[in-house]
């Protein structure tokens, strides 16, 4: 426990109370006045209202669009249903700048639907939204889906039996015992599209602007800090709220619930209604998921002989000062580490929260654990340059910056994968194993490390890919000539001429290449653990809330 | 002693669990805790093993102190109740886990695993699933692999709780058998007194976190030590009453008592056995109000006329009276137990 409380004090929570500070202590002693002059100001006042509504927006839309496709993964039982969930999976892995390429390349200019119909949507609030519907259709998806299949249909019969018609059964029964879990999702869904950041960087164009976006703009290109510390905290007080709130729904999502194996609730769809249920929700995921991605790929072929690829391996742009291709090996270096860090952190905050005895402050802890995915990454990375330079932590020149910075994004996925993992396994088979002689060391190794490696892997996986897509703190850290994939693609775009918008492209889809087949590896190929035979032991929660 | 326990006292949220617990297990020993659910019979084995701390009081192994050796430490073994298998190894590798934990040779292991399978009566099952076994299987092999580090002394958690009844009396009798021929010492927890008379050499009734008698089943089964016990194990006539010399006043009425009991206000016990049917002008009137077939004998549960708790009499099968019918009782005084 003591290694990641240092790690968290250390990387995440000095540096961004440093660049506070920074912004909001004078000669004379703090300014706390600045937060009534910044928040009254209309500009502010602006950026705060939308990026509360499009977040609003952004979350209702995706309820709309995901829980009927909740409802189809939990209870019909189709053809393809386990690569579909992986499908469905692969946008919220993605990194914000490739999501914000590939609706570029869909809805902005000489994009799909302005060929098609003269349609340009990349200037309007509609791209952002869609985007983020794109983003986070499987936080919902398998958040409530994952507990809808393991709803107990029996109640709903109970129910039925005594009286209810089949609406009232769902409406009386399944809705409430749905409602803490959809609750969490829309949650999630709104911390992240609160804090969006690259979506609207590269979507929102001069006119939309969110806290995080205006966080950017203030520190890199207005030299505002205190205008920057006050925004941060803002968000960092609405994210406070956000996660308090979901702690609860959590909570109360998991009292007092009958849960069944979810193998033995999906049917086949019968009726005209359940297969054109399932239709939508295909179209759906076509339209919105695959389309987007499709497209993408498509523009970076546009070129003939694949000239947007050959065209990375040089440096003949003059945008960088290695040949673009530099920044996949760059970028796999960092995630690597990143990862490496992100499993050790987020495996050890696991295992302490894990234990039966642990009491309050450590289960508080958990909450904290989740800060730094709400918190502005912008924030971080400046934090980590103004923070981290003088002895003995002197790291502005070390290449450890960005791993650093990344692997506190990678840490909660991994916390949030193994803790359920860990806390399904038996105390008691950790006592026999120690009964029959086994050193605590032992017997992590002997019963803890076999049940959940799984998780382990698919947490990795995970990190790996949430690392390599990191871009808010990235941004700022990575170094001019050794930029991570995202921060290339974002300076490609930020370039005029195809040449460099069709490189973009083509950076893009390698990321996300790696960053899907980084997960669907090790969530597919992976084989079941046997061990998912005898309790129920939640083995593939990756992405649930 | 290979094990004593001295005024051991443990506490879960401020509560006793156990309170001030005295306990001897000689070796080779085969000894039982019988008790409700809530008594604290699991707490004792899991103090003893080291999964629990003491608030106070001493564990001795062999007469040495216990506090602060760790569990893996200690020496001895434990079959938890639903066993605990490991789920990720087959049956082989549970049994030789304990082995391999103390550094054992693979070959010898080996020999050891398939030793032992023998003897719990599963010869080469060592390759199977631990998933695919039967609560019985599973129940030997746990059996097995707590046997398998020959641990001085081996506790058992409701050892037979989730098996079915035939299969239970009859691996009753196998582990009987079991620990005799190998001289295993015992320490074994149970709910049910069935089990723990047929398994042990000297019976532990607890109440409460504390010990409320010890002594050989036939002693327990005799002379339980107070009400407590007496309804623990099964018997329902139990009433208030005032002994003198020869006879106690009972709201049955006057009922002989056996030579030499205490006196004074005591409660007073008359087993089933011991309540005889008379015609139904003789002795205490009663209606029978249900019959209860209990395979050797018919309990014949009885209403008495004038008032009075219920009591519940035993008759062989072809003199038991039909429901509603009216006897009167007359009692046996070898039958009578003034409780403590």
């Amino acid at each position: 426990m003591a290694l990641p409380v240092a790690f968290f004090a250390v990387f995440f929570a000095w540096p961004v109370a440093a660049i506070v500070a920074r912004g909001l202590k004078t000669d004379g002693g703090w300014r706390f006045g600045r937060i009534a002059d910044v928040v009254t100001e209309p500009d502010i006042g602006h950026v705060l209202w939308f990026t509360t509504w499009q977040a609003l927006a952004s979350t209702a839309l995706t309820l709309l669009a995901a829980l009927p496709a909740a409802y189809v993964f939990a209870r019909l039982d189709f053809p393809g249903k386990q690569v579909l969930r992986a499908v469905v999976t692969v946008p919220f892995v993605l990194p914000t700048v490739v999501a914000g390429s590939a609706f570029l390349a869909l809805l902005g200019r000489g994009g799909l639907l302005d060929q098609l119909w003269g349609v340009r949507l990349d200037t309007t609030v509609w791209a952002i939204l869609l985007a983020h519907v794109f983003f986070n259709y499987a936080v919902v998806v398998r958040t409530v889906g994952g507990l809808w299949a393991q709803l107990d249909p029996q109640q709903e019969q109970a129910a039925r039996m005594l009286g209810a018609s089949p609406l009232t059964a769902w409406r009386r029964v399944t809705l409430p015992a749905l409602a803490p879990a959809v609750a969490a999702a829309a949650l999630m869904v709104f911390l992240f599209t609160f804090t969006s950041f690259g979506v609207v960087q590269i979507l929102g164009g001069p006119t939309f602007s969110t806290v995080e976006v205006e966080i950017y703009r203030q520190t890199s290109e207005v030299f505002d800090l205190s205008t920057a510390a006050v925004l941060t905290l803002v968000q960092f007080a609405a994210v406070g709220l956000i996660l308090a709130v979901h702690a609860w729904t959590v909570r109360r999502r998991e009292t007092a619930l009958r849960l069944v194996d979810p193998a033995v609730t999906a049917r086949r769809p019968c009726g005209a209604g359940q297969w054109a249920l399932l239709a939508g929700v295909l179209a759906t995921i076509g339209l919105l998921l695959v389309l987007p991605l499709g497209v993408l790929v498509r523009r970076s072929l546009d070129a003939p002989g694949l000239g947007y690829y050959r065209a990375l391996a040089h440096t003949d742009g003059g945008t960088f000062l290695v040949a673009p291709v530099h920044a996949v090996w760059t970028s796999l270096q960092y995630a690597a580490a990143a990862t490496a860090i992100a499993v050790l952190i987020g495996g050890l905050a696991a295992a302490a929260l894990a234990r039966r005895d642990a009491g309050r402050l450590v289960r508080g802890f958990d909450a904290l654990l989740m800060l730094p995915l709400g918190v502005s990454a912008v924030t971080v990375g400046f934090g980590f340059l103004i923070a981290l330079d003088r002895p003995p932590l002197d790291l502005r020149q070390s290449w450890i910056l960005v791993p650093l910075a990344q692997a506190l994004v990678g840490a909660p996925f991994v916390v949030r994968t193994m803790l359920p993992v860990l806390r399904a396994v038996d105390g008691r088979l950790r006592e026999a194993a120690a009964v029959l002689g086994a050193s605590p060391w032992r017997v992590w190794r002997e019963v803890d490390l076999p049940l959940v490696r799984r998780a382990l892997l698919v947490a990795a996986g995970f990190a790996f890919a949430v690392s390599l897509g990191e871009f808010g703190a990235t941004v700022f850290i990575a170094r001019p000539d050794n930029p991570t994939l995202p921060v290339a693609v974002a300076r490609l775009l930020s370039r005029p001429g195809d040449l460099n918008y069709g490189q973009a492209m083509a950076l893009s889809t390698i990321l996300m290449v790696v960053c899907a087949v980084a997960l669907l590896v090790l969530e597919r190929l992976l084989p079941q653990s046997r061990t998912s035979s005898t309790g129920g032991t939640p083995m593939d929660r990756t992405g649930e809330f | 002693m290979l094990l004593s326990l001295e005024e051991a006292t443990v506490r879960l949220g401020g509560r006793p669990v156990l309170d001030g617990v005295g306990l001897d297990v000689a070796e080779h020993e085969v000894v039982c805790v019988l008790g409700p659910s809530g008594s604290g019979k699991s707490t004792l084995l899991r103090a003893v093993a080291g999964l629990q701390p003491l608030a106070s009081g001493r564990v001795l192994l062999d007469g040495r102190d216990q506090a602060g050796v760790p569990a893996h430490r200690r020496g001895v073994g434990l079959m938890f109740q639903d066993h605990q298998l490991f789920p990720q190894r087959d049956v082989g590798g549970n049994v030789a886990f304990g082995l391999r934990m103390h550094g054992v040779a693979r070959g010898e292991r080996d020999a050891a695993v398939a030793q032992l399978l023998e003897l719990v009566g599963l010869p080469g099952a060592a390759r199977r699933a631990v998933a695919g076994l039967s609560g019985g299987e599973q129940q030997r092999v746990a059996l097995a692999r707590a046997l398998a580090p020959r641990p001085r002394l081996l506790m058992l958690d409701e050892p037979l709780g989730q098996l079915d009844r035939s299969l239970r009396e009859r691996l009753v009798v196998e582990l009987r058998e079991l620990f005799g021929r190998l001289g295993t010492t015992v320490l074994a927890v149970t709910h049910d007194q069935g089990e723990a008379f047929a398994l042990a050499d000297r019976v532990v009734v607890m109440r409460d976190g504390r010990i409320a008698q010890s002594g050989t089943p036939l002693e327990v089964w005799q002379r339980p030590a107070d009400e407590f016990v007496a309804r623990f194990l099964g018997f329902d006539n139990v009433v208030p009453a005032t002994v003198g010399d020869t006879a106690a006043d009972t709201p049955w009425g006057k009922l002989p008592v056996p030579d030499g009991s205490p006196r004074g206000s005591r409660p007073l016990l008359v087993r089933p056995a011991g309540v005889r049917l008379v015609a139904a002008d003789e002795g205490l009137p009663c209606t029978v109000t249900a019959r209860t077939f209990r395979g050797t004998h018919v309990a014949v549960h009885l209403r008495p006329r004038d008032g009075g708790p219920r009591l519940e009499a035993a008759c062989a099968l072809r003199d038991a009276p039909e429901a509603g019918a009216e006897v009167g009782t007359a009692f046996d005084a070898a039958e009578i137990v003034v409780l403590g």
